[in-house]
């Protein structure tokens, strides 16, 4: 596979590691109610969709990006890439 | 043996000869013969044997779909089974022996199994071998095993090196026949960086088969024109002997090149073969098409084959399987074979077309309306037995007959990311269907089998492919070339006949089997696929598949498409799992790291054990010392004794920087960081999410922004992934920096009372590294030997007063060398691994063996240490039951009752009085070792409630290793419980 | 209906030579292919090995009847279909071992349980270890094997050559040191499997519904009443989902989340080739494991490709590791030929183990998580499926397989991974 890296261009997929569905950057608050069933939601549970599938690759032997990729599980095509951590401030996290 | 089925004309260079022999016989064939073409011109038909009843076989075929013509290759190490004969091409001194065969090819004795054939048909060993129980694997798989297999493999190491490498174009073409070769040109005219593929040695496909003329140029002339223009142009490379494989995501294609394959042996330096993956914008397939056979009665008997590949033989080979010949055909094309034939001087004695009007081409009676029932010769066609269109039987004597029932279009490679053919009627085929992205297809992989209109298309869908990715090309003028149109009726198999017919020859499947499978309901392509194994041989069905489907479609009473197709999956053609491997075998399987004080230690004589891909020292052995054991024993003695030096270079370490460093770490880490001074160092045990001990280590703090991690070795990589993912991901605000550098600094441990005292040696005056001025836990950033800078931190694996001084990877053999020198006075030594995990046993520390993914901080005796009052990764999670249970194991020590005894690492442990068994396993032993010190075997691991059970007498068995100990639970602190030596 | 309406005649030594003398047309159908009736006692989802198996120790060995397998292409095309043939028990976790080794059981019976020849063959299986880690990390597992009543045995280098002299003792970049063997694994004809689970089946009156997709569950007041397919609706009183791969997107229309993801394994084979290999073997530095089937070809893989997949296909990356370490252990094999490669979609669990379990549906049931070790498990997944199924407690070698290990924190986590289900 191809990746089409924002910084860097296309690279090869294998310069890449791959951790899983991009929801692992919705890391629950520690001090919410519930927080230890919020934690197993979180860790646990995947929606594994065969289609469209935000999952999260880090540039391991590049510039040490981590990106969400969103890739058809289905036909493993690629439409879009950005980088993690835009996602992660788009989806409200700071510090 | 003279060459007494060669013919005139033809692509052989017969101003040269080469000697080859097979099964032993010397024969000779000439540059540009295939191993297949060169037996055939020396008369010889008969050249294997089927799988399951080693039927005599000759070649169906001249190309890589070939079932029948295997053979062992060359002979030694580089000995290469199941080899096509039909591919191989010819060199001088080639070894050839036919296989799956005793005691030899002519008079096998394993064809007794033809005899049984009754019982040997589809299925037949899901219904037997069951009687009684016990023989299945005493008696009947033996034998079943002995027989399977078709070739052997030397089991010599392979001598011959392989390459990898890595192409990239915005066209890649694969084929190099009429339609590659004219998209070739297209696309190369316009300046496009093209590839183009072929499998074959010689550029061209059919055009060197056929006796087609392009404008006024002969086909193989104008493959020579073609070829010289693209070879001149850069941005084209011709790729022949290569074949690719496998198309993949993304538009990358694996792809095999044979550099030496022809040669007897590869030239120095050079690989047998290439893997190369090609990166395409755009691929354009022309991969041409496979004729295929029809079933009759006795099909299979050498002299059978293909009309097509009858005629490739005498046209580009000037070779003939016999000198009076037959064709059996359902279409037009078949008439070729007997038009080609004759005007080589073959006799052809029939043309046998089963359709009642079909047209008079060749010059040689035709027999319309009539059908091949049954054949005859033993290990060669003698005769062929036909019903004619009146009625009557008629049998012709002919030592071969070509088969044609008309072409597939091959369609493998539109079909390796799961696309399906469909069907088209007009040639009663399948094309391709939805092609993955990127793929278009030219020639006759679409259908189109004129010579003109392949030439079309190939130029054509260059144009398209290219203005795809934003290139203009213009269509190249093309030849005048024959435009015949396909004139075929659909005809697989002959209904009459008393004996076997034959689809997939390899496998012995014919079409009683098909017909049974469909009897006991295995109806769908794939169970008729897994129950007959149509297609599973080494050519993987390219020309059986399409017979079996139509009897299961005649059966069901279904369309052939209604059937479906099986898949086709990669590799198109096997690949050597050599080429596969590349360089990685042996001592390159993985790269070796190598540590800045390795020149040294070998100078020292150090024994090396591989961690990870690091090699580091595990004992340094001294004259005179004959086991590990004394090594190993002197020098924990050593630096408990004195002093000793290690290098723990290999220990992940992480460069943490900025104003939130102090905070991100008291995430990472389940215990407190946010606090710790600068100047001090800290254990730290970091979690996975799910509350599982993940790594520990040391982190020290240089300034108020800037600390310096150590991770274990084993995990260096996958913490450091794990925190990058924590400062993009989880807290993408915070002021914080990683970087790995672990290669950037070499360290060594200094451990033993007088460490201090041969540091400061080493350490520049200025530094005050006492006990007051520098105590335990300490930090800093120093300068040694005057003026190096260098880290120094006062941490202890060992248990003892010790330090590790770290210095620029460069300066890393340089300090190890004047440490050494400072510490003569000392007697210093060095220590390896071993002496390391001795001691660190000793002090009970947990490494790898107890940090196993499934151990907890409560687990570990540091259940405290995890915060409850900040966030940290892990530490939600490890508030779980599970984690929590009250007869959770908890890491302590054990002590054999008797000295002398050995610990098993990976014992269990069980109650003195209970049973032994898993429902009352107390735990197990995770690491073990003998204690010089307390000339005692040791060891450490988990116990249920052990932290409660000190002093309690336990059974550590390991039934695998046959030991039995009784062992005391003790503190898992054998050497200096208080501490004391490590704060000297 | 009635149970003796299956079809499956019995094969013996005496009417395989009837047939073959008489031109075997007296073979009938190994299962029929019925018309779905409106409903069923038991609707089993997935005709792959586990829901054949399911299906057969259901009503065989719990007396049950009106069962369906409702499968949506052809039975046993699934992971059962296309896998590496092993079969073994050498597990280290109490939650495991005592099922795997049930299963090796359940194994060494089946032909003469099924009167169908699976070629059960237990020519052992050999794990090599090349670092002292490995070594007592095997020695403990080896010991909770035998521990378990399973068999283990420790090999030194010597009785390794003896039986396999061809693997790189000599220039191993990581020596061999020893292994961990377990002779009573091997190998079985997978697809001999799902054929003889489905002959055994339907010859207990199971109707087996190929070409039949489950598109829906009827759900009322938290019952799981019966499943919406794509021929037509059919009534249950319970509904067993076993469909591996497909497990997230089944219950995904029951509206659950599972702590599944689904990934592309690859298995590969080479052309066939006179014996060599006797047993099963695992290299211990790289990702290679293989054996060699009764009609010599070698069966072998390696990892997953690691990313998230139903494409039943893999990249080169892969393949090129595979045979990288293939060539590590045993440099003999550059010249075979690999012949074919394939892709299945493996329903990895968060911690390698699997899910035999009830859900918050009233009457629905879920069977899945099994990695990419689904295939020895068959027999006991099916018999502890049923057994649930039947008494809805679970079977006692199958305690651990629920659900809310993961809530309570008791995983099952062999490898020691976490919950990241591609690493397991």
């Amino acid at each position: 596979m191809i990746i089409h890296h924002p910084l860097l261009g296309p690279r090869d997929a294998q310069e890449f590691t791959y951790l899983g569905d991009a929801s692992l950057i919705d890391r629950p608050d520690w001090q919410a109610e519930h927080a230890v069933d919020r934690f197993h939601d979180y860790l646990y549970l995947r929606d594994n969709p065969a289609g469209e599938h935000r999952e999260l690759w880090f540039h391991e032997v590049g510039d040490r990006s981590w990106l969400v990729v969103t890739r058809n599980t289905l036909t493993h095509e690629i439409t879009s890439v950005e980088l993690a951590r835009d996602v992660a401030r788009s989806r409200g996290r700071s510090k | 043996m003279t060459q007494s089925n060669r013919l005139e004309g033809g692509q052989i260079d017969r101003s040269r000869s080469f000697d080859f022999t097979f099964d032993g016989k010397r024969f000779k064939g000439h540059p540009g013969d295939t191993l297949a073409s060169a037996l055939m011109a020396n008369g010889v038909r008969l050249m294997g044997r089927s799988f399951k009843y080693h039927r005599p076989r000759g070649v169906l075929s001249a190309g890589s779909e070939e079932p029948n013509a295997l053979v062992e290759l060359r002979s030694g190490a580089r000995q290469e089974p199941n080899t096509r004969a039909t591919t191989a091409e010819l060199f001088d001194g080639l070894e050839a022996k036919s296989q799956n065969r005793w005691p030899s090819l002519r008079f096998d004795a394993m064809a007794i199994n033809d005899r049984f054939s009754n019982f040997l048909t589809a299925g037949f060993y899901y219904k037997t071998f069951m009687w009684p129980a016990a023989f299945w694997e005493k008696l009947y798989e033996p034998m079943i095993r002995k027989a399977a297999g078709l070739g052997s493999l030397s089991l010599q190491d392979d001598p011959d090196a392989y390459d990898k490498g890595f192409l990239h174009c915005d066209l890649l073409i694969v084929g190099g026949g009429p339609s590659g070769l004219a998209a070739a040109l297209t696309a190369g005219r316009a300046g496009a960086r093209v590839i183009l593929a072929d499998e074959d040695f010689a550029f061209g496909g059919r055009l060197n088969a056929e006796t087609f003329t392009l404008g006024d140029a002969s086909g193989p002339d104008w493959v020579a024109a073609t070829v010289e223009e693209l070879r001149s142009l850069p941005n084209v490379r011709c790729m022949s002997r290569t074949t690719v494989i496998g198309g993949f995501d993304h538009g990358i294609h694996g792809a095999v090149e044979r550099v030496s394959d022809h040669l007897a042996t590869p030239a120095p330096g050079k690989p047998r073969q290439i893997l190369w993956r090609i990166y395409a914008r755009r691929t354009l397939l022309c991969a041409g098409a496979i004729e295929r056979p029809i079933a009759f009665a006795n099909n299979d008997r050498p002299g059978i084959m293909l009309g097509g590949a009858m005629r490739a033989y005498a046209n580009r080979w000037a070779a003939t399987p016999a000198q009076k010949v037959a064709v059996f055909t359902n279409n037009d094309d078949g008439h070729r074979t007997a038009i080609d034939l004759i005007a080589k001087g073959v006799r052809v004695a029939a043309v046998i077309d089963v359709r009642a009007d079909a047209p008079r081409l060749a010059d040689c009676e035709l027999l319309a309306g009539a059908q091949v029932i049954d054949t005859d010769g033993r290990l060669g066609l003698n005769f062929i037995k036909l019903r004619l269109a009146d009625g009557s039987e008629r049998t012709i004597e002919c030592g071969a007959l070509g088969v044609s029932g008309g072409w597939n279009p091959n369609v493998h490679l539109t079909c390796h990311q799961r696309g399906r053919p469909v069907w088209n009627e007009a040639i009663a085929a399948f094309v391709p269907g939805t092609l993955p992205q990127g793929q278009s297809v030219a020639g006759a992989a679409t259908g189109d089998f004129s010579t003109y209109a392949v030439l079309r298309s190939g130029t054509d869908q260059a144009v398209v492919a290219l203005s795809d990715i934003g290139l203009e090309a213009k269509a190249i003028d093309l030849p005048q070339a024959e435009d015949a149109p396909v004139n075929l009726t659909p005809f697989w198999h002959v209904a009459e006949g008393k004996g076997r017919a034959w689809l997939d020859q390899q496998n012995d499947v014919t079409v009683k089997d098909v017909k049974l499978a469909h009897q006991e309901n295995f109806r769908s392509v794939e169970h008729l696929k897994r129950y007959t194994t149509l297609g599973m041989a080494t050519d993987q069905g390219k020309t059986s598949n399409m017979g079996g489907l139509a009897i299961m479609a005649e059966l069901a009473g279904k369309t052939i498409p209604g059937v479906g197709t099986t898949i086709f999956r990669p590799p198109y053609t096997p690949v050597a799992m050599g080429t596969l491997g590349g360089r990685s075998r042996g001592q390159h399987f993985h790269p070796v790291r190598e540590t800045p004080s390795h020149k040294w230690a070998k100078e020292q004589g150090a024994v090396f054990i591989e961690t990870g891909n690091w090699l580091r020292a595990q004992w340094f052995p001294r004259p005179g010392e004959t086991t590990w054991r004394e090594s190993v024993d002197r020098e924990v003695r050593a630096v408990r004794g004195s002093v000793g030096v290690c290098d723990v270079t290999t220990l992940g370490k992480i460069d943490v920087q900025g104003t939130d460093a102090a905070e991100f770490l008291n995430r990472i880490y389940a215990n407190a960081f946010a606090k710790l001074p600068v100047g001090k160092t800290r254990y730290g045990l970091m979690l996975r999410e799910d509350g599982i001990a993940m790594d520990d280590g040391t982190t020290a703090r240089l300034a108020e922004d800037h600390f310096v991690m150590t991770t274990t070795t084993a995990n260096a990589v996958t913490v450091y992934r794990h925190m990058e993912f924590a400062r993009q991901c989880l807290w993408p605000d915070m002021d914080v920096q990683l970087i790995s550098t672990t290669e950037a600094w070499a360290q060594y441990a200094v451990a033993g009372p007088n460490s201090r005292k041969l540091l400061q040696r080493i350490v520049d005056p200025e530094f005050d590294i006492s006990n007051e001025g520098f105590p335990f836990m300490a930090c800093g950033e120093i300068t040694v030997c005057g003026g190096l800078r260098a880290r120094l931190f006062r941490i202890s694996f060992s248990g003892e007063l010790a330090f590790e001084i770290a210095v620029p990877t460069r300066y890393g053999d340089a300090l190890i060398r004047r440490i050494m020198a400072a510490g003569e006075e000392f007697a210093v030594v060095p220590y390896g691994t071993e002496a390391l995990g001795v001691m660190r046993i000793e002090k009970g520390h947990a490494a790898g063996n107890e940090l196993n993914g499934t151990t907890t901080a409560l687990n570990l005796g540091m259940g405290r240490m995890v915060s409850k009052k900040k966030d940290a990764i892990g530490s939600t999670l490890s508030e779980r039951e599970g984690l929590n249970q009250e007869d959770a194991l908890a890491l302590v020590g054990f002590r054999p009752k008797v000295a002398e005894e050995k610990v098993t690492a990976g014992g269990h442990l069980m109650t003195t009085t209970g049973p032994v068994d898993a429902a009352h396993d107390q735990g197990y032993v995770t690491s073990a070792a003998y204690s010089p010190i307390l000339e005692s075997y040791i060891g450490i691991g988990f116990l249920k409630r052990g932290a409660e059970r000190m002093g309690e007498t336990l059974r550590l068995v390991s039934p695998l290793t046959g030991t039995d100990t009784e062992v005391e639970v003790v503190s898992a602190h054998f050497v200096d419980p208080e501490g004391d030596r490590l704060r000297a | 209906m009635s149970e003796s309406n299956g079809c499956a005649m019995r094969y013996s030594g005496f009417r395989v030579i009837k047939e073959a003398l008489t031109g075997h047309r007296g073979w009938g159908p190994a299962w029929r292919d019925p018309e779905p009736q409106p409903s069923y006692d038991y609707v089993i989802i997935g005709g792959g090995g586990h829901g054949l198996a399911t299906a057969y120790y259901l009503a065989r060995h719990f007396g049950k009847k009106r069962i369906a397998v409702l499968e949506k292409g052809w039975i046993g095309g699934g992971n059962v279909g296309r896998n590496t043939t092993i079969i073994r028990s050498n597990y280290l976790l109490d939650g495991n071992e005592p099922f795997y080794e049930y299963s090796l059981k359940l194994w060494e019976g089946l032909e003469q349980e099924l009167n169908y020849n699976a070629m059960v063959s237990q020519r052992g299986i050999l794990n090599l270890y090349h670092n002292d880690a490995q070594r007592d990390a095997f020695v403990r597992r080896g010991n909770a094997m035998i521990l378990s009543g399973a068999d283990a045995e420790l090999l030194s280098v010597e009785q390794i050559r003896a039986r396999y002299p061809f693997l790189d003792f000599a220039n191993a970049r990581f020596p061999i040191r020893g292994g961990l063997a377990q002779h009573r694994g091997g190998t079985v004809r997978h697809d001999a499997v799902a054929w003889g689970y489905a002959r055994g089946a339907d010859s207990h009156g199971v109707d087996i519904i190929q070409n039949c997709e489950v598109t829906g569950f009827r759900i009322e007041n938290g019952v799981c009443k019966g499943v919406e397919t794509s021929r037509g609706y059919i009534g249950a009183g319970k509904v067993a989902s076993c469909v591996a791969g497909s497990s997230s997107r089944v219950m995904a229309l029951a509206g659950m989340r599972l702590p599944i993801e689904s990934h592309v394994l690859q298995a590969f084979v080479s052309e066939g080739l006179k014996p060599l290999l006797p047993g099963v073997i695992t290299f211990g530095a790289g990702h290679f494991y293989c054996s060699q089937s009764d009609k010599g070809g070698l069966v072998f893989g390696g990892d997953i490709d690691g990313y998230n997949s139903y494409a039943q296909r893999g990249n080169l990356p892969t393949v090129e590791d595979v045979c990288e370490s293939g060539m590590a252990l045993i440099p003999a094999l550059g010249r075979a030929r690999l012949l074919r490669m394939w892709g299945g979609v493996m329903d990895m669990s968060m911690d390698g183990s699997p899910i035999i379990d009830r859900t918050h549906v009233d009457g629905l049931y879920f069977n899945g998580g099994w990695c990419y070790g689904g295939f020895k498990a068959t027999p006991a997944s099916g018999m502890a499926y049923a057994h649930l199924l039947a008494t809805d407690t679970p079977h006692e070698t199958a305690t651990a397989y629920r659900f809310d290990r993961f809530r309570r924190g008791l995983m099952i986590d062999e490898k020691g991974m976490g919950a990241q289900p591609n690493l397991h």
